[in-house]
């Protein structure tokens, strides 16, 4: 009983992503159409090459029909499934255990989120038929929970620890703004978000990531066919996950400045890749910023920094584009949007594009010391959570 | 002898204050200041309160349970089921509505004086009218409970001496339903019916309790016609007639004789004679005279400290609950209806608050679960952790603007129950500035929303008001 992994056993081999927005003229059929096509050019495949498919989407779609009916696959297995926010990793988790398993040479994961048909504001998902006792808290309420929490456990002051977490914002915005997918393409400095209405706790809208439409896919073969394909694949290093039992709305001893699911993933795929120090053997990573103090609280649990000190990293800059720790390259879900089903797949997106060194000159990392990416996708709320974590690099071994 | 065991009246948190009314519409309103339901209470949850507060200080167990109001949750559906439930009442006891008059709450609980076994009434409503209308700044909203029964049942601390009904057929006071407003024709014509029929009915009281008007102490006189409850309180001939609550309640219609009433006994000494009048449709009297149990009964939460426990609601937010005026909701979904099969499943949960808790561990689970937290629990290892009565203290706490409300902003805290245990709850009864960490709180039985035409009710936690919670 264990968790072995599939260290360098598939390579990402294309990859494609619609620009993250409010796509008013455009529905899940053509995000899907659009982001397949993109990853299938990438890849320099048609869609019949690919053997099975596996569309990630929280409420855009049911079954496989959300995809194989726009594509027009003939005779292709297609799973359709649903992991809260973390649905879109899940679609590549499932599309790389298959290939690895030998059942298949080539699978294709794909997310999508058609959010704005709604007519509402936010992320609303209709509820299975329930008994009425079930919290209603929106999520950037539960995730406001943790600035008190975190400022009182660590003798952080309250108005200090606010500033930091829209320094997180600012950052996101600032390398949104350098991002031509990215739904917001403007810097937001972190003074005026703290002057803002708060809409939960502490929180105001810019703490909270943007709501779009969008979708990305990838497409993975066993390492040994990736250069078939390709000249420079990006390999699967480490694939986790942690269903929680969400016991920490229950547990006393819960305290809201950590997520206990994400340091567990994290620590599984660490143990899977053969990483003994995040900080030194990353050079990037991709999280799950949904809210900012998410963001703060993620740098500990992934093991970035010493418990209690991510706000001062987050001060010091230690997490900016150019800082010695990227995160979120791509403006995050702040600044690049959260189109649920997809966010998992955009963030491996920016890993594919920033380890192969094609981002471009002026989003592009310093790779010269490290090569390796993380990347987090979490769904849910504090206390009960799923979450998800993979290590990327463009290097066997 | 067949009396009263034990009772509970209770008025809801917030205050209108009646100078509020003319100082938006120019005109209505009045002096002192009215109680007023919360946006997420009704009759049925009210009633809860008032029973749960009646059967705090006792033993004993109804055999069956009376519910009567003149403004009920749901026609068609019995509401008495509801209260049942959130009390955990036995399968075998009935629980029956009394409804849509007025009078038939002294009318339950004269009949259960009359009847046999334990018997729980309880009466409550929500008084109101069209904006700077006389019954919406001289209306309140309030519930009152009495366990009946006998010595057999428990210590009766006010005994029946006697009672009497005058009933006459006229028109004084109506209402179709679902209308806002209740018609009243020339309140001189009320007045010469209410005159001869009260002292038909207050004779035969007396006469049946054997005492004279003199004997009594204190006379609780309530009514659905304002001059005539006054003038007949001035005739009766009683030492005293009991304040009645008009100034910082108001008169709180179905509920109103036994919220006054459990006034009274609250602050009664034992061998005094209390008789109660209501005048509605009618005369209905009951004489009680107070036993030597009434020395050693501690009420619940007594009347007096939650009318002096309140806080203000702007007129603005009086008429937005009351439905009178509509005000933008949040752009967000609606709700959707809780379904009937899973709130059945889950009803000892969502109407009684009973979580569970592991065997072993010790672990309290909200909602209750078949599989522990705890490693050492085996699989439905679990005992049934009543949690309505426990009190708990805010860990920590949020303002969420954006959810989905009647009256946004919600609050929320994390709470950690005395003895263990945690639940992340939504609080009421509370302004947001007002919130603190350490917080005491006590869980209190609300209406969360309605969907379909479906009430979705639910616990919420409150900051306390009574010893369970303090």
């Amino acid at each position: 009983m264990a968790s072995h992994g599939i260290k360098d056993q598939v390579a990402i081999i294309g990859m494609g992503c619609t620009p993250f927005r409010e796509h008013w003229d455009k529905g899940t059929d053509d995000l899907l159409i659009d982001a397949a096509s993109a990853a299938f050019d990438a890849a320099g495949v048609a869609k019949d090459d690919v053997d099975a498919f596996w569309v990630g989407t929280a409420s855009s779609g049911m079954s496989g029909l959300t995809l194989s009916q726009p594509l027009k696959l003939e005779g292709k297995p297609v799973t359709r499934v649903e992991n809260f926010c973390a649905t879109g990793s899940e679609a590549l988790r499932q599309a790389s255990y298959a290939v690895a398993s030998g059942a298949y040479d080539m699978a294709m994961a794909i997310g999508v989120e058609k959010v704005k048909d709604s007519g509402y504001q936010g992320l609303n998902a209709a509820p299975a038929p329930h008994d009425g006792t079930k919290r209603s808290l929106t999520a950037a309420a539960m995730f406001s929970l943790v600035l008190p929490a975190y400022a009182a456990l660590y003798g952080v002051d309250e108005d200090e620890l606010r500033m930091v977490v829209a320094k997180i914002a600012e950052k996101n915005h600032r390398n949104g703004a350098l991002n031509p997918l990215a739904q917001f393409r403007r810097e937001m400095p972190a003074e005026k978000i703290c002057e803002m209405a708060a809409v939960a706790g502490r929180l105001s809208v810019f703490d909270c990531s943007g709501v779009a439409d969008g979708s990305a896919a990838a497409i993975v073969v066993r390492a040994e066919d990736a250069h078939k394909y390709c000249d420079d694949p990006l390999y699967i290093k480490a694939l986790s996950f942690v269903s929680g039992t969400g016991g920490g709305l229950i547990d006393p001893d819960y305290d809201y400045t950590t997520f206990p699911e994400c340091e567990m993933a994290g620590a599984d795929a660490y143990r899977q890749a053969g990483i003994d120090d995040p900080r030194s053997a990353l050079a990037m990573a991709e999280v799950h910023d949904c809210f900012t103090p998410t963001e703060m609280v993620l740098m500990e649990d992934l093991g970035f920094c010493e418990r209690g000190t991510a706000w001062k990293e987050v001060l010091a800059g230690t997490f900016e584009r150019t800082g010695d720790m990227p995160v979120n390259t791509d403006g995050g879900l702040k600044a690049f949007g959260h189109p649920v089903g997809a966010s998992g797949l955009r963030m491996h997106y920016e890993c594919w594009l920033q380890l192969r060194n094609k981002a471009g000159d002026d989003r592009q990392i310093d790779l010269s010391a490290r090569n390796l990416g993380l990347v987090h996708n979490l769904g849910g709320y504090p206390g009960e959570m799923v979450s998800f974590v993979s290590i990327l690099g463009p290097e066997l071994g | 002898m067949r009396g009263i065991i034990s009772f509970g009246g209770y008025v809801p948190y917030r205050r209108l204050d009646r100078s509020a009314i003319a100082a938006v519409m120019g005109k209505g309103g009045g002096r002192g200041t009215r109680s007023v339901a919360s946006y997420d209470e009704d009759t049925t949850t009210m009633g809860v309160e008032a029973a749960r507060l009646a059967l705090r200080p006792v033993d004993a167990e109804p055999r069956a349970l009376w519910f009567a109001t003149a403004d009920p949750a749901y026609l068609e559906k019995t509401n008495a089921t509801a209260i049942h439930a959130a009390l955990r009442l036995d399968s075998s006891v009935g629980a029956l509505d009394f409804g849509g008059a007025v009078r038939s709450g002294i009318g339950a609980l004269r009949t259960a004086l009359d009847a046999k076994g334990p018997t729980l009434v309880v009466t409550a409503d929500i008084r109101g009218g069209l904006p700077t209308g006389a019954d919406e700044a001289a209306g309140g909203d309030g519930a009152a409970a009495f366990l009946i029964g006998t010595e057999d049942d428990g210590p009766v601390v006010a005994e029946l001496l006697g009672s009497a009904s005058a009933t006459e057929e006229f028109v004084d006071r109506w209402r179709q339903p679902g209308s806002p407003s209740t018609g009243q024709w020339e309140e001189r014509f009320g007045e010469t019916r209410y005159g001869p029929l009260a002292a038909q009915a207050w004779k035969e009281a007396l006469g049946a309790s054997g005492i004279e008007a003199a004997d009594v102490n204190v006379a609780v006189v309530t009514g659905s016609h304002g001059r005539a409850v006054k003038r007949v309180a001035g005739q009766l001939g009683a030492a005293r007639v009991a304040d009645d609550l008009s100034a910082a309640v108001g008169n709180t219609g179905t509920a109103h004789p036994g919220l006054v009433l459990a006034n009274e006994l609250e602050q009664a000494e034992p061998g005094q004679t209390i008789a109660a009048v209501m005048l509605a449709d009618g005369v209905e009297v009951l004489v009680l005279r107070t036993t030597d149990a009434l020395a050693e009964f501690t009420p619940g939460l007594p009347v007096a400290d939650q009318i002096s426990g309140g806080a203000e609601v702007s007129y603005a937010t009086f008429l937005q609950w009351r439905e009178m005026i509509q005000v933008q909701p949040p752009n967000r979904p609606e709700p959707t209806r809780p379904s009937s099969s899973a709130s059945a499943r889950s009803q000892d949960w969502k109407y009684g608050f009973v979580g569970s808790r592991g065997a072993e561990s010790g672990t309290l689970h909200l909602p209750p679960t078949r599989v522990s937290i705890r490693p050492e629990d085996e699989l439905d290892a679990m005992d049934p952790a009543p949690m309505a009565d426990v009190g708990a203290t805010v860990v920590t706490f949020t303002i969420d603007r954006l959810v989905y409300s009647v009256s946004p902003p919600v609050v929320f805290a994390v709470v950690d129950f005395d003895g263990g245990g945690r639940l992340p709850v939504e609080l009421t009864d509370v302004d947001p500035d007002a919130v603190r960490i350490g917080q005491r709180v006590e869980m209190t039985f609300r209406r969360l929303y309605e969907a379909e035409g479906i009430i979705n009710y639910f616990w919420k936690a409150r900051p306390a008001r009574s010893s369970s919670g303090g």
